[in-house]
């Protein structure tokens, strides 16, 4: 542990540039079909196994960060998430290779089981499983409720913000974006930069 | 009749929705699909969202078969490109401008603020879903399994939803 002293100093120079020499446009879109061809369950874990540790096409900082950023703007963070990784690797086209990847093969799916389900949607059997199917997915959305919470709440205020939220879509109505707006500024306005926060060593 | 310019203008509305994730377009979704343009009934927007849980990639799939109910296979591939285009260019627009603004103070308040809101916005789906999703002691008893489940062991989530087709299939199986 005599050498730990020097690691510190190492840290200033781990820049962004931490992508291989060359990802083809075609390579992109593979590795993206492939996740959204074997991502059952939830897409993060898949994109970490195979961007990060299989391709180390993002080191692990920049994936946390990429994942926060998918996390506050609209959009679903596959797809947020085909988008910032294929930018940084191809451009455009790289996030468009992505994004079409990432999509492909859960459309054709849903597009078969739709057609599938409106046949035969009505028989008993299958509405017995979809009443177990909705049920679950109740319990998977809290589940993700919980873990969020853990994760990304910086404040015990933020329980307020999270209440007047579901009070305003589910008791009074309002619709989604009106709240989202509304309280969001109020959120964003309780998170203000604080003149503490800014103190960054400076060497 | 002509369901595309609906269609389009209805997923690319939801789209902008779904921050925190799709749940979040929940409400008004159902508003949007069930109530408004009828292209699907309230117990099937939630068999095809809850479907659409075990289906691989964004969890939102089941937007393709609402538009292919509606729209056949354009109707589908209209939805596809009205729910992920609008966002996959904002996210574009902001993967390059985000980076800059990693000294602006504000950045981490956007952040920390909107945390609380997608949470909340993730619930009150989760709730309106509820309504139509847990009708009786049995069904809020295999939504809390999974929750408890979910919290306590690291198991693959589409493993329990099909898990729950199974106990639905013995459970509510008219006798």
């Amino acid at each position: 542990m005599s050498d730990a002293g020097a690691k510190p100093a190492l840290q200033t120079t781990a820049g962004a540039t931490t992508a291989p020499a060359e990802v083809s446009i075609f390579q992109i879109f593979l590795e993206f079909l492939i996740i959204g061809a074997t991502s059952f369950g939830g897409v993060v874990p898949y994109l970490r196994g195979s961007l990060v540790t299989k391709r180390h096409w993002v080191d692990d900082k920049e994936f946390v960060e990429m994942l926060s950023i998918s996390q506050s703007l609209p959009g679903l963070n596959a797809t947020n998430m085909a988008v910032l990784v294929g930018e940084k690797l191809g451009g455009a086209m790289g996030a468009f290779a992505g994004v079409i990847g990432m999509c492909l093969p859960g459309a054709v799916l849903m597009f078969v089981v739709g057609i599938f389900y409106r046949i035969h949607g009505d028989h008993v059997w299958i509405t017995a499983a979809l009443k177990g199917v909705a049920a679950a997915a109740v319990g998977l959305i809290l589940s993700t409720v919980v873990s969020l919470s853990k994760k990304s709440l910086s404040a015990k205020f933020d329980f307020v913000f999270i209440a007047l939220t579901v009070v305003a879509v589910n008791r009074f109505h309002i619709s989604v974006p009106k709240t989202l707006i509304a309280v969001g500024i109020l959120a964003i306005l309780f998170h203000h930069p604080r003149k503490e926060q800014k103190t960054v060593a400076t060497p | 009749m002509n369901q595309i310019p609906a269609l389009i203008r209805v997923f690319s509305y939801l789209s902008l929705l779904t921050v925190g994730g799709g749940m979040a377009a929940f409400p008004e979704m159902k508003i949007l699909t069930v109530d408004v343009h009828q292209w699907l009934d309230f117990k099937q927007l939630i068999h095809l969202y809850s479907v659409g849980q075990m289906a691989p990639g964004p969890n939102m799939m089941m937007i393709v078969s609402i538009g292919q109910w509606a729209g056949g296979t354009l109707g589908a591939l209209a939805v596809l490109i009205a729910f992920f285009g609008p966002t996959a260019i904002l996210a574009f627009l902001v993967a390059k401008g985000w980076r800059k603004l990693e000294k602006w103070p504000w950045r981490t308040s956007i952040q920390q603020g909107l945390a609380p809101v997608s949470i909340g916005l993730l619930l009150a789906g989760c709730f309106s879903m509820a309504k139509g999703a847990i009708t009786g002691v049995e069904t809020a008893g295999i939504a809390v399994a999974v929750l408890l489940i979910l919290l306590q062991y690291k198991i693959n989530p589409a493993l329990l939803v099909v898990a729950g087709a199974v106990i639905g299939l013995f459970t509510f199986m008219p006798k």
